[in-house]
């Protein structure tokens, strides 16, 4: 009888000892499945490296060591969905949310983790809305598409040509984009000679690129994700259009040059906030250790991912606590170097300093030309 | 005119590509009644059979020319297509052909998301390049509108094949088995018609056009995914309802008019507006059209002619 005893009171020590192994969950959605599923994929992963590294350096808060497990939601790119993978996230008491992808899933979403108490970073989502809600805990570390849609509309008014047609796939990134485009080129002297609509699961952009045709722009503005780019690419070709092209992040990918295969050309120009990957301070060995870890190449918010991921444990670091209510406060004051950069968020809890960088395709990829 | 030229050829060949597909809708809903909504994502895996085969071979056989390695791929597609379409029919449907017309329309619904499921198993959520083997750069432009050789082949296969099922259904044995089976079943087996054999055969028929039209859609636009069949087979079977769902000529008929009016619409409302509409209201535009004609004519365009249905 002793002896049990014995043997139960050195299971409850074991059991205890497990238990002083804290677990912290954090959440991450963006679409899994559907046509923007790798972007999805790579924001997950982001997430995953970050925690996987930070579980291994070994993390203490309040004294207690934390463990750090991902729970990852898809949302489909749906805002309805969003909504729906957002309010299981607070059910399941995640301590912070990196996600979503899209302005259109962020931008409701947003709303539930802020009702919820759950701070989110979007490192993808670039609509202007998202951090102008008044919500006290959404943060991204992309920058805008004020800031990138001033600097499409600019160069393509200045550099590329006068005349500018633009399109964009109806969602809520494609549209602000486009809408901040218009107003930079004709502040740049531009004209908008058209303005042009597909949604974004279109594959065929003939009807309205034949239209575009018929204006004679210089410069053709796609407003949208890569995985249209590349067909619409290829149409402009089949029309026999010469104008050039200019695309914002969603298109500046790997993944559009191989869509496009021989449409794409030196008059194909893209955007993307921030430093091209290998220009990022951290760029060159975080490529080496996503390719080590996942066997798969960065396709463009795995960084920001990650660097959101970091904000998050890096302010329950400095508040000692993974109590949103404690903690949220410390993330618009965090400041470390980060994949990206500097991460530090400024009073709406947008990135600081978010630079535009333009690309040209040469040489069978996009190469920095500002 | 120039721009209407075009817009008009846009219009045939996207068309004539929603006709195809509606085809494989119109033929099993006029024997059975039932809105196979798997059919868009049985196109989908005949285009990624497609290009798996043809990537097998310009690995294996790069010798072999352009044209063989099409053929062989698309082959391999259409008999993959063919034994999907029967096991669909076989393990799904057939045990429900008695159940409330609920059932099967569910099912019809779980078949496509298990297929998009297994085909992003397989093949993963990327988007893949469809090797270009019929050239998509334009030909020398006639009246100022382009076309490419592939555009071209589209509309050549998609007639031939669409006059060749007529041919089918009408002028042969099993045409006559399918007519009889879609008029009534019951009386058709009592005359000896294996209906279970002639409706695994429409299915197993559908499915080689949904292959085959997979294919022309990839290759036209140099790509393929796992999500593909969606949108294609939403447009069909808007087709196949304007045309007059269960009746072959219309879903040719209710393809060809709704590429053609999402063409010139998506060109066109702007201007025929004031500018008050605009290309965000291409799809609104064909689905006005189709609220009009049902409107008026609830059957579709051709209505559903009992004796041509198959």
């Amino acid at each position: 009888m002793k002896i049990t005893l014995v043997a139960l009171a050195v299971l409850g020590l074991g059991a205890s000892a497990v238990q002083a192994q804290e677990v912290v969950k954090l959440g991450t959605a963006a679409p899994l499945t559907g046509t923007q599923s790798h972007l999805g994929k790579d924001i997950e992963n982001g997430v995953r490296l970050a925690v996987e590294e930070y579980n291994a350096k070994g993390v203490t808060l309040g004294g207690k060591k934390v463990k750090f497990e991902v729970m990852a939601e898809d949302d489909a790119a749906d805002p309805k969905t969003a909504t729906t993978v957002a309010q299981r996230l607070v059910d399941a008491g995640v301590k912070g949310v990196v996600g979503h992808l899209n302005s259109g899933a962020s931008i409701p979403a947003s709303r539930i983790y802020n009702e919820g108490g759950v701070p989110q970073v979007s490192p993808a989502s670039t609509n202007p809305r998202l951090t102008q809600q008044n919500f006290k805990s959404t943060f991204r570390t992309i920058a805008n598409d004020v800031q990138q849609g001033l600097g499409i509309g600019k160069y393509a008014a200045t550099t590329l040509g006068k005349k500018v047609a633009i399109i964009d796939d109806r969602t809520a990134y494609g549209q602000g984009l486009a809408d901040e485009v218009e107003k930079a080129v004709k502040a740049s002297g531009g004209t908008v000679v058209t303005r042009e609509f597909t949604s974004d699961k279109a594959t065929d952009f003939l009807a309205i690129l034949t239209r575009i045709k018929g204006k004679t722009p210089d410069v053709i503005v796609y407003s949208g994700m890569d995985t249209q780019g590349g067909p619409m690419l290829k149409q402009i070709k089949q029309l026999g259009i010469g104008a050039k092209f200019i695309t914002g992040d969603g298109g500046c990918t790997g993944e559009i040059i191989k869509l496009a295969g021989d449409a794409i050309g030196p008059n194909a120009y893209c955007t993307q906030p921030g430093l091209p990957l290998d220009k990022m301070p951290g760029g060159k060995d975080f490529n080496a250790r996503f390719k080590k870890r996942f066997n798969a190449d960065v396709q463009i918010y795995a960084p920001y991912a990650y660097d959101a991921a970091s904000a998050i444990i890096e302010a329950m670091k400095a508040a000692n606590s993974s109590d949103p209510a404690k903690y949220a406060p410390a993330i618009g004051k965090v400041n470390f170097p980060g994949v990206i950069g500097t991460v530090a968020f400024d009073a709406k809890g947008d990135i600081k300093d978010g630079a535009v960088t333009v690309y040209q395709f040469k040489g069978g990829k996009w190469e920095p030309v500002q | 005119m120039e721009t209407l030229l075009q817009q008009t050829v846009n219009g045939l060949v996207v068309g004539s590509v929603y006709a195809l597909i509606a085809l494989g809708y119109t033929m099993v809903y006029g024997i059975l009644g039932l809105i196979n909504f798997a059919h868009g994502d049985v196109l989908m895996v005949g285009a990624l059979v497609a290009l798996e085969a043809i990537s097998l071979l310009q690995t294996h056989y790069p010798e072999l020319g352009l044209v063989p390695t099409l053929l062989a791929g698309l082959g391999v597609s259409v008999v993959v297509c063919m034994i999907l379409g029967y096991t669909i029919e076989r393990t799904a449907y057939r045990r429900l052909r008695n159940a409330p017309r609920l059932a099967p329309l569910i099912t019809a619904i779980g078949v496509s998301f298990l297929l998009q499921t297994l085909a992003m198993i397989i093949w993963g959520r990327n988007y893949h390049t469809f090797p270009q083997l019929v050239s998509t750069t334009p030909i020398e432009p006639v009246a100022g509108v382009f076309i490419t050789p592939v555009q071209i082949v589209i509309l050549v296969v998609s007639a031939v094949l669409m006059i060749g099922l007529v041919l089918l259904v009408n002028k042969t044995r099993l045409g006559r088995a399918m007519r009889a089976t879609a008029e009534n079943h019951r009386v058709a087996s009592l005359m000896g018609v294996d209906t279970n054999k002639i409706i695994a055969a429409t299915f197993v028929i559908g499915s080689a056009l949904a292959a085959v039209a997979g294919v022309m859609y990839s290759s036209n636009y140099g790509i393929a995914h796992y999500a593909m069949g969606f949108m294609p087979g939403l447009k069909a079977f808007t087709a196949a309802v304007l045309g007059g769902i269960g009746n072959l000529a219309g879903a040719m008929l209710g393809g060809i008019v709704l590429g053609l009016v999402e063409s010139i619409g998506a060109g066109y409302i702007e201007d025929m507006s004031f500018g008050f509409l605009n290309s965000s209201y291409q799809d609104i535009f064909a689905f006005i059209i189709l609220g009009i004609v049902l409107i008026f004519r609830p059957t579709g365009l051709l209505g559903e002619r009992v004796a041509d249905r198959a």
